[in-house]
């Protein structure tokens, strides 16, 4: 009679756990996982690196005309002073 | 020579501002997206670089055998060029790479070897600049060693493993990725006919200038 009164309890026991496991979520996060690079989710959108690179072309050439407009003058210049000097010897 | 530069300089100007609706046709690529269309500058800006190479390879070799000052000026402008156009290749790579690799800069042989490259043409400026007496042939050699580089440059991807694009990428190209590749080509091939003519007239004008150094100093 013990025993079986033991057994009835132990079972409704079992029962009424039962939804607590069934209920289980993920397990909590116990630690950091370092990575070397973002999430690519996380990654910049591609519409600035693709202007960034455009630009960066027009730029170069920009900078590159730039510069040898400011030599081309430099020498202009210098002939032109040499030029007047010449004909003072 | 003189009267194409005026519109050779206008019809490389309306191409370059063509260029960015014309790669916008173009499209998407299907893993990586938008960021694949600075494909459309970057390989453009490498074979300018490679053909100013070129140019420089083999007026240096010229200029070596033959000391001649033409050849030298053809290979100085060319030289200042590949740093140009290697600098654009340099630059933009990374950028597509941020996103379709997810780092910015990666030491495998292809990035390497185009950095070592880019480098080597560097060193070819700052010779001719402090070299002193005799500059023009040490930076010629620097030109031939150069060009004797570049193959191994174009050809990394098929040699090393490497995460870089393989070269067969542009023989395969869609109908509808080759039009505006293509187009973006010629306009940095005509570029570079531009930048050289350019180029290549400042260096004569200062050569011009030094032989009236010399005349004033007789």
């Amino acid at each position: 009679m013990y025993l079986r009164r033991l057994l009835i309890a132990l079972t409704s026991l079992m029962l009424c756990a039962s939804p607590a496991f069934a209920v289980q979520t993920g397990v909590g996060q116990g630690g950091f996982v370092p990575v070397d690079s973002v999430p690519l989710a996380d990654q910049l959108p591609a519409a600035p690196l693709l202007i960034t690179a455009y630009a960066f072309v027009w730029i170069a050439v920009m900078v590159y005309l730039f510069s040898i407009w400011r030599r081309l003058n430099k020498v202009e210049a210098d002939m032109r002073a040499l030029a007047q000097k010449m004909p003072q010897r | 020579m003189k009267k194409a530069f005026g519109p050779l300089a206008a019809l490389v100007g309306v191409m370059f501002v063509a260029a960015p609706f014309v790669v916008a046709n173009a499209p998407y690529e299907s893993t990586m997206g938008l960021v694949q269309k600075i494909f459309y500058f970057h390989v453009p800006s490498w074979f300018a670089m490679f053909t100013a190479i070129g140019i420089c390879g083999v007026a240096s070799l010229y200029h070596l055998f033959k000391n001649s000052p033409k050849a030298d000026r053809l290979a100085e402008a060319a030289g200042e060029l590949a740093v140009l156009f290697g600098l654009m290749g340099l630059v933009t790579g990374p950028l597509w790479g941020r996103k379709s690799w997810g780092v910015w800069w990666q030491w495998d042989a292809k990035l390497t070897i185009a950095l070592l490259l880019e480098m080597t043409f560097i060193s070819g400026i700052l010779v001719r600049k402090y070299g002193g007496p005799g500059s023009d042939k040490l930076a010629a050699a620097v030109g031939i060693f150069g060009l004797a580089v570049t193959p191994f440059v174009y050809e990394a991807v098929n040699i090393w493993r490497t995460i870089h694009p393989l070269t067969s990428v542009v023989p395969t190209l869609s109908a509808a990725m080759a039009g505006p590749f293509w187009f973006c080509v010629s306009a940095f091939m005509l570029l570079l006919v531009v930048l050289l003519t350019l180029r290549v007239n400042l260096g004569a004008r200062q050569a011009a200038l030094d032989e009236l150094y010399l005349a004033q100093e007789d």
